[in-house]
């Protein structure tokens, strides 16, 4: 039976025929708004280049000692504050300072917008099951689908650059925190809500007084996995034009030269630590009263 | 003495997917069982009526299950009937438009709950100020007017303290205090005292009937403990499957139980404790030379007698004689009432 054997497969040539048209409507679309969305996001690639440049002018003591003092701000670990600087003695030394500092800088406003962005999105989740069913979809997409595919997209639209090199690192940084920033306002004490409103809470009180703030110690777990998935973004999206300690992995990559490679990966490891210890030990300390106990 | 503060007319509250064509059922007389076995709505409340007083504390008592909690939020609509009315001094708490509805409840009725429902982010002072915050009141002043309500609940000292650093009954001396900063008059009490230790929660009575005393206000206090509701109220509702099984003073319930169902719950309390000579007398006088207050306990008026040697003894109100009590009748009053055999009371 040839049915059974052979899958009935569309036409060669319709399939053809097929990818042909989308391909070529979305160029019609990429060559009709392309322009209007850069200049949509030219601000924000302006402060991402002011960010980057001053952090290269600013003297590299004074920034290995703002580092620092951030570090300890987060977490009011003496350890993890003298660890941060070592850390980026030792970067520095083995000269990738300017790679690093491009690197924060792309991972500071990636994680900036996602902020922006991601909050507001999880709030609007959490206000109806009918939001939350049709966003949670789109997270799972961008969060499984192969980051290369929707590269694609991104180039064709917007070519190769900052731009899109930020706004790649976006779409794969941005789920957790819309997630996170649901489920925390949805976990919110029932009973602690219900008091708000024999208050007379409006909606907008209830939000900034008892949603938010208790939904908090969510959020900001949501905050630390998207700066974590930020990074781990950061040789893939150095592949369109985003400068950084993925451009040197890229080139260790197609030369085999280990040493490059693992210096640089390493210098990615000792940003995620110092990322991920500091903004965990700051969320922390936003919920050590809840504790209780000790302290009176 | 006893004007009306609010007053809940043939209310309904039936949980399900379609809750107003079932009232009808439940006005046939189809029982909370038989609702759900057959109709798969839960009555939650059953044609309740009750009128409070102003400025009493009015118990509303039932085992679990029995529609308490979904009582009292009608008072201030937390749950929307599915028939019936609500009235706050006159006015329909229903018929409220949303921004009027916001106003009432900032300003004429506010609440205490049992799991004390405090924001774990905010110190005892924000706390207490949170329904002046509500109100918009400006910080200095949410902030003396909350301290106020903080000495008065004595947890003066712990302002800057999180709940999580209190103790259960400090947590809902917190509770309290939040509730009567916004000098709202009617204070809406949710088993307020039921998740703390005996011995605090007596604490929490002494406190509660101290602040009443001076304050006055209306109070609608939620028990399943009949002890609590003894020593507190004034007048007692008793609910069961949604319905009020009885309603009147606490010497009346105890002395004339409505059926099986409350004379359960009142079958374990100390009868001679509750109940006043007022509430056993006899007319006529007594010559033995002693006399009590009409509120006096059996407690106290027996060993008074026994001391005296006498069998009776006048009552008295206000320094005129009410009336007489004698051993006769003081034992008549604490022998617990006969169950009803036959009579056929089922209850879970
Ligand atoms: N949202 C709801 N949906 C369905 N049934 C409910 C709901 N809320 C309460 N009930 C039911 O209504 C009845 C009364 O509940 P409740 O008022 O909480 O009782 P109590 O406070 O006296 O323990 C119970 O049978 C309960 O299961
Ligand atoms: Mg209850």
């Amino acid at each position: 039976m040839e049915f059974l054997d052979e899958f009935p497969e569309m036409g060669r040539k319709d399939l053809r025929e097929l990818k042909k048209g989308i391909d070529a409507s979305f160029r019609e679309f990429s060559r009709a708004n392309g322009d209007g969305i850069e200049a949509f996001f030219e601000p924000l690639m302006h402060f991402m280049v002011w960010l980057e440049k001053l952090m290269l002018a600013t003297p590299w003591p004074i920034m290995i000692l703002i580092f620092g003092l951030l570090a300890w701000w987060g977490s009011r670990s003496i350890w993890l504050a003298l660890g941060t600087v070592a850390s980026f003695l030792v970067i520095g030394y083995f000269g990738m300072w300017e790679d690093t500092m491009a690197t924060v800088a792309i991972i500071s406003v990636a994680t900036l917008v996602c902020i922006g962005v991601g909050i507001p999105l999880g709030i609007l989740m959490s206000r109806s099951d009918r939001m939350q069913a049709a966003i949670t979809p789109i997270l799972d997409i961008m969060q499984t689908i192969p980051s290369f595919v929707y590269l694609i997209p991104i180039i064709m639209l917007l070519g190769i650059g900052k731009v899109p090199g930020l706004l790649a690192v976006c779409v794969y940084a941005i789920p957790p925190i819309v997630r996170l920033t649901n489920l925390g306002i949805r976990l919110v004490d029932k009973e602690v809500l219900e008091a708000a409103d024999a208050f007379g809470a409006s909606s907008r009180q209830k939000l900034f007084d008892v949603q938010i703030p208790l939904a908090l110690p969510n959020i900001f777990a949501g905050v630390n996995q998207t700066i974590m998935m930020a990074l781990a973004m950061v040789v893939i999206a150095s592949m369109i034009g985003v400068k950084g300690l993925g451009v040197p992995v890229l080139r260790a990559i197609s030369n085999q030269y280990l040493a490059l490679g693992l210096m640089n990966g390493l210098a990615i490891v000792a940003l995620a630590i110092i990322f991920d210890r500091v903004s965990q030990q700051y969320g922390k300390r936003l919920q050590k009263h809840r504790e209780g106990g000790h302290g009176v | 003495m006893s004007d009306i503060k609010v007053s809940i007319k043939n209310l309904y509250k039936i949980f399900g997917s379609n809750p107003k064509s079932m009232v009808q059922h439940v006005e046939n007389g189809c029982s909370k069982a038989d609702l759900l076995a057959n109709h798969k709505h839960v009555l939650g409340l059953n044609n309740v009526n009750i009128n409070i007083p102003a400025r009493q504390i009015q118990v509303i008592m039932g085992l679990s299950g029995s529609g308490k909690s979904t009582l009292i939020r009608h008072f201030n609509r937390l749950i929307e009937p599915t028939a019936g009315q609500v009235l706050v001094d006159g006015e329909d708490v229903l018929s409220m438009s949303e921004d009027q509805l916001r106003d009432f409840r900032r300003n004429k009725m506010s609440m205490v709950f049992q799991k004390f429902a405090l924001l774990p982010h905010r110190t005892v002072i924000d706390n207490v100020s949170f329904g002046l915050k509500i109100k918009g009141l400006p910080v200095e002043e949410q902030h003396e007017r909350a301290q106020k309500w903080i000495d008065r609940v004595g947890l003066t000292g712990f302002e800057q303290n999180y709940p999580a650093q209190l103790s259960g009954g400090m947590q809902q001396r917190v509770g309290l205090a939040r509730a009567l900063a916004t000098d709202a008059d009617i204070l809406l009490m949710d088993e307020a005292f039921s998740a703390l230790d005996p011995l605090i929660r007596n604490d929490m009575q002494d406190i509660l009937l101290k602040l009443q005393d001076e304050l006055h206000k209306t109070i609608i206090f939620i028990t399943h403990d009949l002890d609590e509701a003894l020593r507190i109220g004034d007048n007692i509702v008793i609910l069961r499957d949604g319905a009020v099984i009885q309603q009147g003073a606490p010497q009346e319930i105890v002395l004339d139980p409505a059926d099986d169902y409350v004379r359960d719950f009142i079958k374990d309390i100390n009868r001679a404790r509750v109940l006043n000579v007022e509430s056993v007398m006899e007319e006529g006088t007594s010559d033995s030379g002693l006399s009590f207050a009409s509120t006096t306990t059996l407690e106290e008026a027996l060993p008074a007698m026994a001391a005296a040697n006498v069998t009776s003894a006048n009552v008295e109100q206000d320094g005129t004689v009410i009336g007489m009590v004698t051993l006769n009748d003081m034992i008549g009053g604490i022998a617990r009432p006969a169950r009803h055999e036959g009579e056929g009371v089922t209850y879970r």
